[in-house]
């Protein structure tokens, strides 16, 4: 672990936005800072959204594999719970295809042109975060954003350090459905 | 032709970059790819703006501070990153009405501002009620295996597919 420089704050930063132009970057080369490719996949039209997750989520995987059994990275598994997930997912799918950008590739759609993504979807990103946060306290005492079992859990945790005996079959399932994509779809 | 001035690249090329940049970003800064928690905190620091005491004592804003930190600097790097990749490759184009819109729903600007304000509203809200958006769950957290991020992944795609098919029909 590079502690000293995980503590750098101000050269964080500057990786920080190092990491973001390395990340728009590739996004718009794949395509997806735009509205019709993103929607395309959500009307099963276009598969280019899938294709860079599934291969973005193998490559993950597979690093994560080699260094989180030396010691040397930490894992970032978010708190939740499966009801809150759902119930999330499904209300970000419905944003998902009402808005045509999702958080990311709306910054990306940004720096491609497109004025409906800045002015309408950023402002509407903006107004329901900082309605999420009027709403916390009460979804909070009220319990609906209680944690369960699998908060924060991944299954990196459970394989004993071998992690590449699990994964390896788990790409080669990740590459099957790559290749019937393909075949299916195009 | 040069690799930098194509349009557009394999998605199997940018998704293994992606994946690549996420393990760099997890050994240099100990951090993963994520986009949603950025807007919250900007928006924690537009009310502040407004109401300071608001946002230093609501509970929101004291977990999730209205500061800048190395996701929100992603953010910011994602609009310039996309822009080179444009500029580069004469892709750049102020679009005011993507054209699948333009052509299947109307051309006008006004009706699809205002439904690009409410989608952008629902999926804030979906992002933080999930914990998470296609990046933070679709990609980080299903590539370490985040049993939640999973179920988010898929739930983002249940509710999109029926959204779009609903909007467009089938």
């Amino acid at each position: 672990m590079m502690t000293k420089l995980h503590e750098n704050k101000g050269l964080q930063l500057l990786l920080g936005l190092l990491a973001g132009i390395c990340f728009g970057f590739l996004l718009h080369k794949g395509g997806v800072t735009k509205y019709d490719i993103i929607v395309g996949q959500l009307r099963l039209q276009d598969f280019t959204v899938l294709k860079i997750m599934l291969s973005a989520v193998i490559v993950t995987m597979m690093g994560v594999s080699f260094l989180y059994p030396k010691g040397l990275i930490k894992l970032h598994v978010k708190a939740g719970s499966v009801k809150n997930s759902i119930i999330g997912g499904l209300i970000f799918g419905v944003g998902f295809a009402i808005l045509g950008y999702c958080p990311g590739t709306i910054a990306g759609a940004v720096g491609n042109g497109y004025i409906d993504g800045l002015l309408g979807g950023v402002i509407g990103i903006l107004v329901g975060s900082g309605l999420f946060a009027s709403m916390y306290g009460v979804l909070k005492r009220h319990n609906i954003l209680s944690e369960d079992r699998y908060s924060k859990k991944s299954l990196f945790d459970e394989m004993d350090g071998r992690s590449f005996r699990y994964t390896i079959p788990m790409v080669l399932v990740l590459i099957i459905i790559i290749l019937l994509v393909e075949f299916l779809a195009g | 032709m040069n690799v930098f001035t194509m349009v557009k690249w394999s998605p199997y090329v940018v998704g293994a970059l992606i994946g690549i940049l996420n393990i760099i970003s997890l050994l240099l800064s100990d951090k993963v790819i994520g986009t949603s928690t950025s807007y919250a905190r900007a928006s924690g620091m537009i009310r502040k703006l407004f109401d300071r005491e608001y946002v230093e004592n609501n509970e929101f804003y004291l977990k999730t501070a209205p500061e800048v930190d190395w996701a929100f600097m992603l953010v910011i790097g994602i609009v310039i990153g996309s822009f080179i990749s444009a500029m580069l490759s004469g892709d750049f184009n102020i679009v005011a009405v993507p054209p699948m819109w333009a052509n299947e729903i109307s051309q006008g600007f006004f009706l699809r501002f205002i439904v690009a304000v409410f989608g952008g509203v629902i999926i804030a809200i979906g992002s933080r009620w999930a914990g998470g958006c296609t990046s933070g769950h679709g990609i980080s957290g299903t590539g370490q295996l985040s049993v939640l991020s999973w179920i988010a992944a898929a739930a983002f795609f249940v509710g999109g597919i029926v959204t779009a098919l609903l909007i467009y029909g089938l």
